[in-house]
């Protein structure tokens, strides 16, 4: 791999311009990694590079993922929150690379929450 | 912590849980020196003077949904494991300072870990903080400034994959090539 150049990033720009124009609008799913110490910790770095797998191989851009702190929860990170919009947001617990997969395909893509690793539904 | 770089990762969320927009990350190795020297320093809201000396605590925290505080402690810990030194110093309103130091040939060293990785997590995570990074090995040095990157993106969002893919590349590439003899 050679080394990248500000070329590369002009032409990237314009490439993710044009797809964006097509497809303008907010988040309709936020996903939230609880990134404490406890959370980076148990792995919550590697659930985020799953996250950035699964959308560089998905179109949609109304997906939004982003970092918070603790929530209290240590024993069961890495957390992780998807909330998609108009329904309530639901807790993952112990969140590894396979459970987060699956939470992206099924919760995120196709709206089926995955109850075998819900630690909690905010109501 | 197993990396170096999640420290570096965790220090950092320190900062942008602090309010901070802009965060700087140092790494320094010197093979002369036998040193590993981190410095992470944030432009948030600062540590008031009495609680400083309590924040390497590891039963002191600010936070009131738990009763510890590991993070700066851990990294702490891990400076003074390898024959290294810790500090902290911070300015209510101005920011703060943390670094470390670490005997590169020590043996209780971590690996410094996916660097690449923990900071494309930042970016991804924190959109709107921005970041600088700069790796210095022996006599030679990058930096990596997100402020630059989203000067040329225009309004293209830094948190696009596509981006975040370049930039991991762009950091893994700029490592390697320090390193080469």
């Amino acid at each position: 791999m050679g080394k990248l150049t500000i070329e590369d990033l002009k032409r990237l720009r314009e490439d993710t311009r044009k797809k964006t124009v097509l497809r303008e609008g907010g988040a309709t799913v936020n996903i939230t990694v609880h990134m404490g110490t406890c959370g980076i910790a148990a792995g919550a770095r590697e659930v985020m590079d799953v996250l950035l797998e699964e959308l560089s191989q998905t179109d949609r851009q109304d997906i939004h993922v982003m970092n918070s702190g603790c929530m209290g929860m240590c024993s069961s990170e890495p957390n992780v929150t998807v909330e998609v919009k108009g329904q309530e947001p639901i807790i993952y617990q112990h969140v590894d690379k396979n459970r987060m997969r699956q939470i992206f395909k099924r919760h995120v893509l196709k709206g089926e929450i995955q109850t075998d690793f819900a630690l909690a539904r905010i109501q | 912590m197993r990396e170096i770089s999640l420290h570096i990762l965790d220090i950092a969320e320190n900062g942008i849980a602090a309010a901070a927009d802009l965060i700087k990350i140092k790494i320094s190795e010197s093979r002369l020196k036998n040193l590993l020297e981190i410095t992470v320093s944030d432009n948030g809201k600062g540590i008031a003077p009495e609680l400083i000396k309590k924040v390497t605590d590891p039963f002191f925290t600010t936070r009131t949904t738990r009763r510890v505080g590991l993070g700066l402690s851990l990294f702490k810990e891990a400076a003074k494991r390898c024959s290294g030194e810790f500090n902290i110093n911070s300015r209510e309103g101005e920011g703060t300072r943390v670094s470390a130091s670490f005997v590169l040939d020590h043996i209780d060293l971590a690996p410094i870990g996916d660097l690449a990785g923990s900071i494309t997590c930042l970016i991804m995570g924190n959109p709107g903080v921005d970041f600088v990074y700069t790796h210095e090995y022996n006599q030679r040095s990058f930096t990596i400034d997100t402020r630059d990157i989203k000067r040329e993106l225009d309004g293209v969002s830094i948190n696009r994959p596509e981006v975040l893919r370049y930039i991991v590349d762009m950091i893994k590439v700029s490592i390697q090539e320090l390193k080469e003899d």
